[in-house]
């Protein structure tokens, strides 16, 4: 890798280069993430089991109170961030044309926020009404 | 960073043509892929919320899905993706702690990973299939 002859020293390198320009925040946010999801994917599981079957006004009354409406926002938002994080990975992995990869990870961005402020906005739409 | 001396001191890569195929290294793609199906599975979840804040028509459409084979099919796999992805990130999160890396738990681990997620999938559909039948 370093085969070229440089006046940088070895602090300054890992200061600034890995493929995202960024160092140990994004490994630690993917785990601090993990963590975080594993009760809330359980507390999603149960909530859609809970809701197998129920009609529109029913379904609307549960997602729409508070307690259920706040799980569902930490699930959501918790779950999009860390999904936005292990795909710039995946891209960072497989994708080395410069634009390329620069293209496919704003369009990661992209995906990620559309997604997630639709989800936001349909669960806060449920609990404070039209 | 390395000297050339340490450079010569590391492990060499396998030779992938010979190389064993492994439970593990099997899983841990498995854990991307099924990561990015839960990446656009979220799309999945946007549309059933959308659609219940949006009214009875819109709720309906989603409900259709979910009652039709192919949308039962997309859900079960849904299910198993995120069972198999949360164990698969409880192994990574041990590893991360630098713990189940010998021989025999890191194998045990992945395998209990993939028969959990099976089981608890089904489980979980049997649990829903009941949930649908109080609720009619
Ligand atoms: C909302 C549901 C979830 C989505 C959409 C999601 C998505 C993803 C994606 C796209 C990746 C990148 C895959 C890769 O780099 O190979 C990833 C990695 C990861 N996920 Fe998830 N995930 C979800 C839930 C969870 C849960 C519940 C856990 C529980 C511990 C978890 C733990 C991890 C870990 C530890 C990694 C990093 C794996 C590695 O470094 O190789 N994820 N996830």
């Amino acid at each position: 890798m370093s085969e070229r002859p440089t006046l940088r020293t070895p602090l300054s390198r890992v200061r600034h280069l890995g493929p995202a320009r960024a160092g140990t925040e994004h490994f630690w946010r993917q785990r601090l993430t993990s963590v975080a999801l594993i009760p809330l994917s359980i507390v999603f599981i149960a909530i859609v089991i809970s809701l197998i079957g129920r009609n529109h006004a029913a379904t609307v009354q549960i997602l729409g109170s508070a307690p259920v409406a706040i799980l569902m926002l930490l699930f959501v938002v918790t779950g999009i961030y860390h999904m936005w994080l292990g795909m710039q990975v995946i891209i960072e992995d497989y994708v080395h044309h410069e634009l390329l990869k620069i293209i496919t990870l704003m369009a990661n961005t992209f995906f990620c926020a559309a997604t997630g402020l639709a989800c936001v906005f349909a669960v806060l739409k449920l609990s404070f009404g039209v | 960073m390395a000297s050339p001396k340490a450079r010569v001191a590391r492990p060499l890569s396998p030779h992938l043509q010979i190389y064993r195929p492994m439970l593990t290294m099997t899983m841990s793609i498995v854990h991307r892929i099924t990561g990015a199906a839960l990446y656009f599975g979220t799309l999945l979840v946007a549309w059933w919320l959308i659609a219940a804040a949006a009214g009875p028509n819109a709720f309906a459409a989603v409900q259709g899905f979910a009652d039709s084979l192919i949308g039962r099919l997309i859900l079960f796999g849904f299910t198993w993706a995120l069972l198999h992805h949360l164990l698969g990130g409880v192994r990574h999160l041990i590893w991360d702690a630098g713990y189940g890396f010998g021989p025999r738990e890191r194998e045990f681990l992945t395998l209990a990973g993939l028969i959990a997620s099976v089981g608890l999938t089904v489980l979980i559909w049997i649990l829903g299939y009941l949930a649908l039948g109080g609720a009619r």
